[in-house]
């Protein structure tokens, strides 16, 4: 006798925003993922500098220039921002992962150090820029 | 009772088949490097934001920065083009525009790491200011 297929097993489904009642851990979860947009772009701006820097000195100071001005500043305080919030909140992925801090209390205080991270550190970086000069 | 069900039919429907997690272990691989890359990238973008063109290609003739540039440009893609993926996954559901979004991904990515790998190559084998 010919047995009839079995029958997928259902799949989860990824969370979506709508079902989901606001919460800090919810904002670090989907800020996450935006972070990780952010850094692909970063990536990219990485790639221009990379790609300036071997055409000569000519492209070199026009993209300098382009990462110097008003916009490109905002949008490198963005990148950085975006770093050390997906760094932050990637340590927590990383606990996660060795079954550690799912409390609810505890994923609130570690989402809630990664916002605190992401913003001391960003602020840090660009204030040690200023100190330096470059800004 | 013999089973006439070939071994993918029967395969099908019950989970990885071993190689599942691959994309798992691989991002959190590239993460754990990433931390400390990127820490070292941050460092390094301030100590030479102001040292102009001639400076750039003299940091990037040492092997040391140069090493670990490219090592964080792969790292980064690599990491990138999986996260991204699994976005892609979960949010888009037409399968004509998932598949063409998942390769465009993919080709972005490595584009960008080949790219990015070779200019800064290019530049510290030419060995510091040109």
């Amino acid at each position: 006798m010919v047995e009839s297929k079995p029958a997928l097993r259902a799949r989860p489904l990824s969370p979506r925003l709508e079902v989901w009642r606001w919460h800090i851990t919810l904002a670090a979860s989907i800020l996450h993922r935006l972070t990780g947009m952010g850094l692909y772009a970063g990536l990219l701006i990485l790639a221009g500098w990379a790609l300036a820097l071997a055409s000569g000195p000519d492209t070199y100071g026009a993209y300098a220039g382009l990462l110097a001005s008003v916009p490109g500043k905002i949008v490198l305080f963005a990148v950085t921002v975006c770093l050390f919030f997906h760094m932050a909140n990637g340590v927590r992925h990383l606990a996660w992962d060795s079954g550690l801090g799912f409390k609810p209390a505890t994923a609130d205080v570690t989402a809630w150090a990664a916002f605190a991270f992401a913003a001391a550190a960003a602020v840090g970086v660009w204030v040690l820029l200023a100190v330096n000069g470059v800004l | 009772m013999a089973d006439y069900r070939t071994a993918l039919g029967r395969a099908r429907g019950l989970g990885s088949a071993k190689h599942g997690v691959g994309h798992f272990i691989g991002q959190r691989v590239s993460a754990v490097a990433l931390i400390v890359l990127a820490l070292w990238g941050v460092w390094s973008a301030l100590s030479i934001a102001a040292s102009g063109y001639d400076g750039a290609r003299q940091w990037l003739g040492e092997p040391v920065n140069a090493a670990l540039l490219v090592l964080l440009a792969l790292a980064g893609f690599y990491h990138v083009r999986i996260g991204t993926g699994v976005i892609i996954e979960d949010y888009i559901h037409r399968p004509a525009t998932k598949a063409t979004l998942l390769i465009a991904n993919t080709f972005v990515c490595l584009a960008g790491a080949a790219l990015t790998a070779i200019c800064l190559l290019k530049v510290a084998f030419a060995g510091g200011p040109s």
